[in-house]
């Protein structure tokens, strides 16, 4: 049973990048677009996310829910060391999902707006650091059970030059997801444009950071070359993702918009996918050696068993209303292109 | 502050926090469900403008509501992580079981949200209820984690091990029944009179009476049914407590000495060092009564408890009078409303019966809070009762102090802020919603 709960687990991960990171994305690009795009680029991305911003956001949950039922000392030994950066993190959770719902239900309309949009475009840029931030220092080896300093023990683990490149290539790759997706939430075609071009741009971008995070590894003596590139899994989802990425900009500039959204997704998967399998089954790998397995950690079995059919039933329940919601509002927005409007 | 007394504050300020929202984000959808069902059924647009406008209102709490609950879920494991290690895989089916009800919830809330006229309108309306119905859901379901900490079932205690796990046994806890019934009723009578209050202030003022009456109507209806029954609950929930937590029932009761015709002590303050309760009305035999059904039969008290496991007696004292004097002062409110509508429709006109709602606006919350306090408060020292010690299961890390500040400081912007923006939702009915009637069924939107 512990494979269904880790296929969940991992997918949940990945939903939460690619859904949430989209989300995040639309954030970061309007924080970072000149003044005369940026109301559009709002526009497009409220009209996009609004509906399922609360579904997008269950998906930390859900894996929040699985580590504390199912691997309950991975749990406890990430949020004890990496309390920090979780903080962080939860305040800008905090600030942004607050901040959004606002700015869209204030019943006036005035310089409220402004602070609401201030809030929600800075913690959209800071949740995803600290998201990658968290991540990386699960593999970077810094966590040091052993450590007698505040420092070295609180502040050292998360702190590093690698965690924080891996932060700032998640913030990239956000960029670029929520850009590729925004490029077929709009039909005016100066929009569209403009959405391509920040694609290409968050493109570059996570090209930039993704050298920063090899060069940072380089410095810290993590090995990442050797994990990503030294088994069949790592290279061949390199290749996937360099391919796909060719085949995804010959279809944008055809205009092609569903197709391009897939294989950005696909890409972070297998970005995900490179990472993940070469560590499996560990999921915290510690300085002093010791690696936190999804195995050898895991809940007794009639906890794992029953977590597995809790997450099988509720998956029943909740992919299909997921799928209707997604089609109700995309098909929605056809229907008004449709319409002309 | 030392850390471990800020970790405690830091868990009792998040958890009061998200309670006041889960309540309204788990009550708010049945209140719409219905404006939303009468305006389908009636045509009258003053329901559908109650729901809408209630719609608006319930965004802005759900959005809280969510967020503050995953600080919530994070923050069990920054400050309480040798709990979560055992705990987590016995307490952990509600919670699993919890994750798929917000899921359908924040779906079904995205449908009924953005869904206003796109779709038929009994989907539509269906889509509200399932936000309801899924909320009390996981409001049901996370209480049995609660109920577990107090009564603590499905595995076995040896050396320090936890073995023999059985997550369903650990879920239905013999708390649970108690707990759920009196929380799912303190959310309604809670939300209700709040709600209601704040109608029955424009109702006075004279504010677009037509719209703010129904909307009363509505609130008041389900706050005084929950009000009534709410001391039955308590009944139900008090028992439980003498049965499996007798330090818990004798704090709340400033009951220090074990007597027989134990008697139920009103009011009061404690004295903890001399063991005794000054100025309260004492009533013999009535604790008695309210525990074993008989006069005479004598309930444990503080004495027979060693020191070490008691719970601060005062507190809990003061929090359960709070709760329970409260709670008789909505029950008699529900009463008078009920004959109201039944008998004297009169007095639906008459300012004071409208005054008294406005008087319970804030009664419902600080009974609620005041009961989790009771309940958390009265458990102390134990995180788990008699198995782990609250100060064995703190984090280690030291500065607890400040991350304490400053979630006091979030949670304090917050509140302002949705303060804020409800007062200004109010103010603006007028000129969203203040049409003649007609008018308004051909026109809204
Ligand atoms: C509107 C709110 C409200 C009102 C009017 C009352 N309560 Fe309450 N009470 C709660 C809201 C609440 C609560 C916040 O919901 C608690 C905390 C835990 C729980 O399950 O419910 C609670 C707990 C709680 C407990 C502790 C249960 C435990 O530790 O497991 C007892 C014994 C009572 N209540 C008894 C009463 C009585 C005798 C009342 C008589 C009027 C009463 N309550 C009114
Ligand atoms: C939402 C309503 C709740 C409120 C208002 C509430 C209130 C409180 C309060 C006042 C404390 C501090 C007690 C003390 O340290 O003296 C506390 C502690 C705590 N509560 Fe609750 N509680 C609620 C529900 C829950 C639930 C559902 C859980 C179960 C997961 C829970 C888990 C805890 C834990 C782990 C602590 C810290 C350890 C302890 O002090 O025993 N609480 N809560
Ligand atoms: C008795 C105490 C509690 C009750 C009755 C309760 C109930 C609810 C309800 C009804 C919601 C959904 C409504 C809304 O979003 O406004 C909610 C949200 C949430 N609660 Fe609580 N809760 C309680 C305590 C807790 C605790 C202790 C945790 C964490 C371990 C928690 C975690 C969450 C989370 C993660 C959400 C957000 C879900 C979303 O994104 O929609 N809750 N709670």
């Amino acid at each position: 049973m512990e494979y269904v709960i880790i296929a969940f687990l991992w997918l949940a991960i990945l939903l939460y990048l690619v859904l949430g990171g989209a989300d995040f994305g639309a954030g970061i690009i309007e924080l970072f677009s000149t003044s005369t795009t940026r109301s559009r680029t709002r526009k497009a991305a409220y009209q996009a996310i609004g509906p399922i911003w609360e579904a997008n956001h269950m998906w930390l949950i859900i894996a929040v829910v699985i580590l504390f039922v199912g691997f309950p000392v991975i749990y406890s030994t990430m949020s004890t060391y990496l309390h920090i950066p979780l903080v962080v993190m939860l305040l800008g959770i905090t600030a942004r999902g607050t901040a959004f719902v606002f700015r869209n239900y204030d019943a006036v309309v005035d310089d409220m707006q402004r602070v609401y949009n201030r809030i929600f475009l800075y913690s959209s840029f800071i949740t995803p650091l600290f998201l990658g931030i968290i991540a990386g220092s699960a593999v970077s080896g810094r966590i040091n059970p052993d450590a007698h300093t505040f420092l070295s023990a609180y502040v050292f683990d998360w702190l590093n030059w690698f965690s924080v490149a891996i932060g700032l290539f998640t913030v990239a790759l956000c960029g670029f997801l929520a850009s590729v997706y925004l490029i077929g939430e709009t039909n005016i075609d100066e929009d569209q444009r403009s959405f391509i071009r920040k694609a290409k741009i968050w493109n570059a971008i996570a090209v930039v950071c993704g050298a920063l995070v090899f060069t940072a590894a380089h410095a810290e003596g993590i090995p990442l070359f050797k994990w990503i590139l030294g088994n069949t899994v790592g290279l061949t989802s390199v290749i996937a993702a360099s391919l796909s990425l060719v085949l995804m900009w010959f279809l944008i500039s055809k205009r092609k918009t569903i197709v391009p959204r897939m294989l950005a997704g696909f890409q972070a998967s297998m970005i995900l996918l490179a990472i993940s399998w070469v560590h499996f089954p560990d999921f915290l790998i510690m300085q002093n050696g010791e690696h936190l397995s999804l195995f050898k950690h895991q809940a007794p079995n009639a906890t794992m068993n029953a977590l597995a059919w809790a997450l099988l039933i509720g998956s029943l329940f909740i992919i299909p209303a997921l799928f209707y919601l997604y089609y109700s509002f995309q098909k929605d927005r056809f229907v008004e292109k449709g319409e002309g409007r | 502050m030392d850390d471990f007394l800020a970790a405690r504050s830091q868990m009792a300020l998040s958890l009061g926090f998200h309670i006041i929202y889960a309540c309204i984000g788990m009550v708010m959808p049945f209140f719409m469900a219905v404006a939303h069902y009468r305006w389908l059924k009636t045509g009258d647009a003053a329901y559908k403008n109650v729901a809408k406008a209630w719609s608006k209102g319930v965004a802005i709490f759900f959005a809280t509501g969510a967020v503050s609950g995953t600080i919530l879920s994070f923050e069990l494991g920054l400050l309480w992580p040798k709990f979560m290690e055992h705990a987590g895989p016995i307490f952990g089916m509600p919670f699993s079981l919890e994750g798929t009800a917000f899921f359908i919830e924040a779906i079904a809330l995205g449908f009924f949200l953005y869904g206003w006229d796109k779709f038929n309108p009994y989907f539509h309306w269906f889509t509200g209820v399932v936000v309801g119905i899924s909320g009390l859901a996981s409001g049901i379901l996370v209480v049995a984690a609660n109920s577990w900490m107090n009564s603590p079932a499905g595995f076995d205690y040896v050396n320090g091990q936890y073995t023999n796990i059985h997550p369903m046994k650990a879920m239905f806890n013999n708390a649970w029944f108690p707990e759920a019934l009196h929380m799912t009723l303190a959310a309604f009578a809670s939300t209700g009179f709040a709600v209601a209050g704040v109608h029955a202030l424009m109702i006075v003022r004279k504010r677009n009476i037509h719209f703010h009456t129904q909307a009363f109507k509505i609130a008041a209806g389900f706050a005084a049914v929950a009000a009534l029954l709410q001391p039955l609950a308590g009944d139900i929930a008090a028992k439980s407590v003498a049965k499996r937590q007798p330090a818990k029932l004798a704090a709340m009761e400033a009951y220090f000495h074990t007597q027989p015709y134990s008697p139920l002590v009103i009011g009061g303050i404690p004295d903890e060092k001399l063991k005794k309760v000054n100025y309260g009305l004492e009533i013999p035999g009535l604790l008695s009564f309210l525990v074993y059904d008989n006069f005479h039969e004598q309930v444990m008290g503080l004495d027979q408890i060693p020191e070490k496991d008691q719970p601060p007696v005062a507190v809990t004292h003061y929090a359960f009078q709070i709760m329970v004097g409260l709670g008789m002062f909505m029950m008699l409110i529900g009463v008078l409303y009920l004959v109201a509508v039944w008998f004297k429709k009169h007095w639906l006109e008459s300012n004071w019966l409208m005054k008294l709602f406005i008087a319970a606006i804030p009664a419902g919350f600080i009974a609620l809070e005041a009961g989790w306090v009771v309940t958390e408060v009265g458990r102390q020292p134990w995180i788990i009762q008699g198995v782990m010690r609250t100060k064995d299961a703190v984090t280690p890390m030291p500065g607890i102090a400040y991350s304490f500040y400053l979630f006091t400081a979030i949670y304090i912007s917050l509140s302002v802020v949705v303060i804020f923006l409800l007062y200004r939702q109010i103010r603006m009915v007028p000129q969203l919603y203040d049409k003649k009637p007609e008018q308004l069924t051909l026109s809204h939107n």
